[in-house]
C-alpha cells in the first residue's frame, strides 16, 4: 500500500484558533444559553399566578446552592466563551474585506443573519442591565428592592415606561438573534440536510418569536394594569 | 442601448485605483456582456488610453476565470450564471452600471477588475486532491460507488473556483469553496482515504489565508453559478470537527522495518 501525501500546514492551528472551531464553540454555548432562556421564561412566567407562585419558586432555587451556582458558573462561562469567540470572528471579518463595495446588494441572507453582531452587544447591554435591575436590585427605579418578593420588584420595575421599552426592544433583538442563532448552529456543528433543514429553520422562527412573545407578555401586562402590586 | 459604465480602475497592485464613468453608445442587446466591455476597451484603445482589465478565459461559463461584481453582484447575479454568459438583453437603455473587482485581503487585485486568486489554489494545494500510486490504470468501475454519492461529489466538483462565493460573502469568507472541494472528494472512495487529514489541512489554509468565517448567511449559494448549496460547508464543519478531535500524531516507526 501507498502512504498518503495530505500533510498539516507548518505551524498547525489549534481547534479553538480556526474559524471552524471558534464557531463550533459558538454553537455549544449558543446552546446552552438557549436551553437558560427556555427555563428562564418558564419560570417567569409564573408571574401570571398568585404572588405566592414566584417568591416560592425564587426561594426555593435560592435554597439549592449548589443548582444555582452550577447554573450560574456554566452560564457565565458560556456567555464569556460565546462573546470572546464572536469578539475573534469579528476581528477576522474587520481584516478580511479591507476595501469595501461602492456597490453591495443581498440577494439571499435574512436580516437576522447579517445583524448578528449588532443583535449580539445590544442583548448584552440588556443583559447587564437585567443583572442589576432584577437580581442584584442596584438599579431599581419605581420603588425599593425586596429579595424575598420578587413578584413586586417585577411589577414596580415595569411600571416604569422606560425600563419596560428597553425590555421589550432587546427581547425583539433577542428574537432576531434566536431565529438565526437556532438553526444555524446545526450548520455549525455539521448538521445539514436537504429536508430537514428547512424545517429546522421554520422550528427556529416559531420558537424565536414565542420566546419573545412570552419574555414581552410580562411588561405588557403590568403596564396595562393587568398584573398590579401587591 | 446607451450605458453608463462606473468601473474600479486601478494600475496596480500598489495604485490605490477608484470609480472612473465611462458612456458606452450603440451597446447592442446580442452582445454578451464581456463583448460589451470589449467594444469599450477597443474604443478606449483608440483613443489612446489603457484599456479596462479584466479575467476571462473560455467565455462558456466552465473555466472560472471572469468574475466580478456587478451593481453589487457577484457575476451580475443571474442564477447559476458566470459573467462571461450573462447578455446584454438583462439590460435596458440608459442603466447605470457600476463594475468593481472581487474585494478580498485574500484576493488581492492584480490590475482594474483583475484579481489575484492564488489563495484558492494555495488551498487546494494544501489538501484538496487525493493521493494516487502510479503504475497502471486501474480498471474503471472496479470500485462501486453509491449513485447518490456520485451525484453528490459531481454537483460539488461543478465549482470552477471563480471566486463569487468569497465575493459576495459579507465576511469575505471561502467556506463555500473549501466545501465544494470537501463533498466533491469526500463522497467517493478514493477520497474518504484522506477525508480527516484534508479537512484539517484546507481548513488550516484558509484560515492562514486570511479567509474570514462563515456566518450561515447564504449570499455565497446566491452568488454560486455552478449553484453548490450551504450544506458543502455543514461538511466541512463535520470532517473538521471530527477530525480535529481524533487526529493523532505520526508514527514514528511505521515502515521503518
Ligand atoms: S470565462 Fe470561463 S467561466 Fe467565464
Amino acid at each position: 500500500m501507498s502512504a498518503t501525501a495530505v500533510s498539516l500546514p507548518a505551524g498547525s492551528l489549534h481547534f479553538w484558533q480556526t474559524t471552524v472551531g471558534k464557531k463550533a464553540i459558538m454553537a455549544i454555548t449558543g446552546f446552552i444559553l438557549f436551553g437558560f432562556i427556555v427555563g428562564h421564561l418558564l419560570g417567569n412566567l409564573q408571574i401570571f399566578l398568585p404572588p405566592e407562585k414566584i417568591n416560592h419558586y425564587s426561594a426555593t432555587l435560592k435554597s439549592l446552592p449548589a443548582l444555582l451556582w452550577g447554573a450560574r458558573i456554566t452560564l457565565l462561562l458560556a456567555v464569556g466563551l460565546h462573546i470572546w469567540s464572536s469578539f475573534q470572528l469579528w476581528l477576522l471579518q474587520r481584516d478580511a474585506r479591507p476595501i469595501k463595495y461602492v456597490k453591495k446588494a443581498n440577494l439571499n441572507s435574512t436580516y437576522a443573519s447579517r445583524t448578528m453582531l449588532w443583535s449580539g452587544p445590544i442583548i448584552l447591554a440588556f443583559l447587564i442591565f437585567h443583572l442589576l435591575h432584577f437580581t442584584f436590585g442596584t438599579v431599581h427605579p419605581g420603588g425599593p428592592f425586596d429579595e424575598h418578593n420578587v413578584y413586586n420588584n417585577v411589577v414596580t420595575g415595569f411600571q416604569v415606561w422606560p425600563v419596560s421599552l428597553f425590555y421589550i426592544v432587546a427581547m425583539i433583538m433577542l428574537c432576531y438573534h434566536l431565529y438565526h442563532g437556532l438553526w444555524s448552529m446545526f450548520q455549525s456543528l455539521g448538521f445539514s440536510h436537504p429536508v430537514y433543514t428547512p424545517w429546522l429553520q421554520r422550528f427556529a422562527k416559531l420558537v424565536a418569536i414565542l420566546i419573545a412573545a412570552g419574555n414581552i407578555s410580562i411588561p405588557v401586562a403590568v403596564l396595562a394594569g393587568f398584573i398590579k402590586p401587591v | 442601448m446607451k450605458l453608463t459604465l462606473h468601473v474600479w480602475r486601478q494600475k496596480n497592485a500598489q495604485d490605490t485605483g477608484g470609480m472612473v464613468r465611462y458612456d458606452v453608445p450603440n451597446v447592442n442587446e446580442h452582445m454578451s456582456f464581456l463583448e460589451m466591455l470589449d467594444v469599450l476597451n477597443e474604443s478606449l484603445i483608440e483613443k489612446g488610453q489603457d484599456p479596462i482589465a479584466f479575467d476571462h478565459d473560455c467565455r462558456e461559463g466552465i473555466c472560472g476565470m471572469c468574475g466580478m461584481m456587478i451593481n453589487g453582484k457577484a457575476h451580475g447575479g443571474f442564477p447559476g450564471t458566470t459573467v462571461c454568459q450573462v447578455h446584454m438583453r438583462h439590460f435596458k437603455d440608459g442603466d447605470v452600471i457600476y463594475l468593481e473587482p472581487w474585494r478580498a485581503k485574500a484576493f488581492p487585485v492584480i490590475k482594474d477588475l483583475a484579481v489575484n486568486r492564488a489563495s484558492f489554489d494555495r488551498i487546494i494545494a494544501a489538501g484538496g486532491f487525493i493521493s494516487v500510486p502510479t503504475g497502471s490504470a486501474p480498471d474503471g468501475n472496479a470500485i462501486p460507488i453509491r449513485k447518490q454519492d456520485a451525484d453528490l461529489a459531481m454537483d460539488a466538483a461543478a465549482c470552477i473556483g471563480c471566486g463569487a462565493c468569497v465575493a459576495a460573502c459579507p465576511n469575505a469568507a471561502a467556506a463555500l469553496f473549501v466545501g465544494a472541494k470537501i463533498s466533491h472528494l469526500g463522497h467517493l472512495p478514493q477520497g474518504k482515504v484522506e477525508r480527516d487529514r484534508r479537512a484539517l489541512a484546507m481548513v488550516q489554509q484558509m484560515n492562514i489565508e486570511g479567509f474570514a468565517n462563515c456566518t450561515n448567511i447564504g449570499e455565497c449559494e446566491a452568488a454560486c453559478p455552478k449553484d453548490i448549496k450551504l450544506e458543502v460547508i455543514a461538511r466541512t464543519n463535520r470532517d473538521y470537527i471530527k477530525a480535529a478531535f481524533t487526529e493523532r500524531p505520526d508514527s514514528t516507526s511505521a515502515g521503518a522495518g
